[in-house]
């Protein structure tokens, strides 16, 4: 009976897909596969590579620092990092005076409330602090192009850093530019008023307009030329910093916790070869040895009345 | 329930002598998982899989307990609660990836072990029951695991949250008040949010419970082995304890490498760069997808697309639920008295073409619902129904299989020669030639 309803129910799911089939085969057979602009156009990152890539990954010090004097410098005038605190810069190598400097020369005051009126202030930062939105509130900020939170942006765009970086050199002219088949953007594709073309966004179009704009648009303290390039890679080391700011202390768990289960490990291999080999010997014995044949013929002994 | 030959307790400390004359709970774990319950001993390394299940289980519990001390099952500060673990809370980061990382560890495992059931018939009687109660931890792992991925309220929480339960809203007349009743409201919002994080905290004492019923289920017939033959006597068996502990040891520590190797190196790997996105109910993802163990019942949901008497939609949450549902009747669908795969030929091809369509439906799942991937999908839950519903019943009735060994110990075809050998004679070529 189970069966039988069985098979009726089976014969339904099959007959029911295979008419969805059919009218997806029609459909593409008449249609071709589906053909959009963003298939053709869309580019995947550059390959990229950062000190902190594979399991011994670091982050370089420096390179962070370029890269925040680029966020500060350039992003922090639309793009909030709200996760991020001054006080955790201390991990990009800054001492504490440092981090009180920047915190309190940051362009941006720390909300407040004046404690002696209540009314609504606002104050210079301390390192406590969370580094300031460029945006009064929410509605602010969409209004102003709705330019998203950066303190997770790496982990929340496949690509991570490398799609950053990609984005962030990846402006060109839509009128000119060519796809890998030498094809030009269709002209109902191109970018509309305050919208700019760039093959490395899903959408090819955006509204952030080219934020690194010519070579030397940041003096980095370190004397490292600041070519676009540059300033792309750091920026986008700085923003997965801010991202996974554990990374390091991760890599650094990671190798520890693999070299103790390994060790872990072969031990258990070895008590369980050491305890199975004896379990090898505990075969049962047949003929004469069998504990079965043994006992039958200590009884037939007994009975019989016969000792040894 | 024991073979008569089992170890008996016998505490020698007089301590748990004194305990087990009036609780005898050290027993209770002898005969369940100690040296008092007789395993076969022809075990391979896919009956590794029930008790990494159950550590994936304890795991998800000790970092979910933690964790819950520090989130905030609240919508508008959960995604910021779950950003402070990963950044302020001391080794945080750890357990939050430890418990993500966890959850896709748990559905490794467990569907090693439901394939493991399917191969080898462990289905099949007298361990139906069994089976069954497996099926019913499975479906509330779903269940749990789905609302532990709304918690964060990313962006992906709250779409997986409104197209799952819209699942339900498919259903005639009284769908949409089911969805309504399920969200508490009209679109996932803070009532939903703090209806699944007590839900998410309870379903695994639940599961918890349940496995209690599996092993109990389990100990009556004892444990199946890869021959699929009956335990005939004591030398085709060993106690679990120590050979099942050590060998379940080297396997945990085989299985806890990996789940290593993914927290600390590849922690993100598995999830959806959109879940770091705070949610925003006014903005869709361009592809709303689950976590990956979902993929192949997602897939499933999305191969019916014409509507057929009954909408599409309908269809394909009929089909999503019957893919798991029919699990359920197997042990009567297949009526093959041969247990195990290895003497079924052709049982065999078939299972390894569902193990390989169900990775096509887990593929296919995972991607856009573009052509030619639907096409896909649907090719590939026919195939899944028609395994099931139509190729295993029909198979038990016509498949010639292959002679099964006498007994366990004589199963010369895993190599076993050696152990059903007289002692103090080497093993014959068979044994070197199977091993």
């Amino acid at each position: 009976m189970v069966r039988i309803l069985g098979f009726l129910v089976g014969l339904g799911f099959v007959g029911v897909a295979a008419w969805s089939l059919l009218w997806g085969v029609i459909a593409v057979s008449s249609d071709g596969l589906p053909h959009t602009v963003e298939h053709e156009f869309h580019q995947h990152p550059r390959d990229i590579s950062f000190s902190f890539d594979g399991p011994l990954g670091r982050f370089d010090r420096q390179q962070l620092q370029r890269g925040f004097q680029v966020y500060r410098d350039v992003c922090a005038s639309c793009h909030s990092l709200s996760l991020v605190s001054f006080r955790n810069l201390h991990d990009l190598g800054y001492s504490e005076a440092e981090v009180r400097a920047i915190a309190a020369q940051w362009p941006i005051p720390t909300p407040s409330i004046n404690p002696q009126t209540g009314e609504v202030a606002t104050r210079p930062s301390i390192p406590a602090d969370r580094i300031p939105s460029p945006h009064a509130n929410e509605v602010a900020r969409s209004l102003a192009n709705n330019p998203p939170d950066l303190s997770l942006i790496t982990k929340a765009r496949h690509g991570g850093p490398a799609y950053i970086a990609s984005l962030l050199t990846g402006y060109t002219d839509a009128a000119t530019y060519r796809n890998h088949d030498g094809e030009a953007l269709p002209a109902e594709n191109r970018p509309g008023t305050g919208l700019y073309f760039n093959p490395y966004f899903a959408n090819l179009n955006l509204a952030m307009p080219p934020p690194l704009t010519a070579d030397g648009q940041v003096t980095y303290a370190d004397g490292t030329a600041a070519t676009r390039e540059q300033m792309a890679t750091d920026v986008s080391a700085f923003l997965h910093w801010a991202a996974e700011p554990n990374l390091e202390r991760r890599h650094a768990a990671g190798l520890w916790v693999l070299g103790f289960l390994l060790f872990a490990t072969v031990l258990a291999y070895m008590a369980y070869q050491n305890v199975w080999r004896s379990a090898k010997r505990q075969v049962r014995a047949i003929g004469p040895l069998d504990p079965e044949n043994m006992a039958r013929r200590e009884e037939a002994k007994s009975d019989a009345g016969v000792a040894g | 329930m024991s073979f008569p030959w089992a170890n008996q307790y016998a505490p020698t400390n007089p301590f748990m002598r004194w305990l087990d004359e009036r609780l005898p709970l050290p027993r209770l774990a002898y005969n369940s998982v100690g040296g008092g319950y007789p395993v076969p001993r022809n075990l391979n390394y896919f009956w590794n899989f029930g008790v990494l299940a159950g550590l994936a289980l304890v795991i998800q519990i000790v970092t979910g307990i933690v964790l819950a001390m520090h989130y905030n099952a609240n919508a508008d500060t959960a995604f910021q609660s779950v950003e402070h673990i990963m950044r302020d809370v001391n080794q945080g980061w750890f357990l939050r990836y430890l418990h993500a990382n966890g959850a896709s560890f748990f559905f490794i495992v467990t569907y090693l072990h439901i394939f493991r059931g399917l191969y080898y018939g462990s289905y099949k009687a007298p361990r139906e029951m069994v089976w069954m109660l497996g099926l019913v931890i499975f479906l509330l792992m779903m269940a749990t695991a789905f609302m532990g991925y709304v918690l964060p309220w990313g962006q992906m929480s709250f779409w997986a949250a409104k197209v799952i339960t819209g699942l339900f809203g498919a259903i005639p007349l009284i769908g949409e008040p089911i969805q309504t009743w399920l969200l508490g409201g009209y679109a996932p919002d803070q009532a939903t949010l703090t209806r699944f994080f007590s839900l998410h905290y309870l379903l695994p004492f639940v599961i918890a419970g349940v496995i209690i019923l599996h092993i109990w289920a389990l100990h009556i017939p004892g444990s199946g082995n890869p021959t699929g033959v009956d335990v005939k006597g004591p030398q085709d068996t060993v106690p679990f304890h120590p050979y099942y502990t050590a060998k379940d040891g080297f396997g945990a520590g085989v299985a806890m490498i990996g789940l290593a190797i993914l927290v600390f190196f590849m922690p993100n790997y598995l999830g959806h760069a959109d879940n770091y996105i705070p949610a925003n109910p006014l903005s869709t993802p361009a592809h709303i997808v689950p976590d990956w163990y979902f993929w192949p019942f997602y897939a499933i949901l999305r191969a019916f697309t014409v509507d057929f008497i009954l909408e599409a939609k309908l269809w394909g949450v009929l089909a999503m639920f019957s893919s798991i549902l029919l699990l359920f009747f197997l042990p009567w669908l297949d009526k093959s008295p041969v247990r195990s795969g290895n003497y079924r030929p052709k049982f065999r091809i078939f299972f390894w073409i569902l193990v390989a369509d169900i990775f096509v439906l887990g593929y296919m799942g995972g991607l856009p619902a573009e052509e030619p991937y639907v096409m896909i999908s649907q090719i590939a839950t026919m195939y899944y129904f028609a395994h099931f519903l139509i190729i295993l019943p029909l198979l038990s009735m016509v498949e010639k299989t292959r002679p099964l060994p006498n007994s366990i110990s004589e199963s010369v075809l895993h190599g076993e020669a050696a152990e059903a050998a007289p002692i103090g004679v080497p093993a014959g070529p068979a044994a070197t030639a199977t091993a």
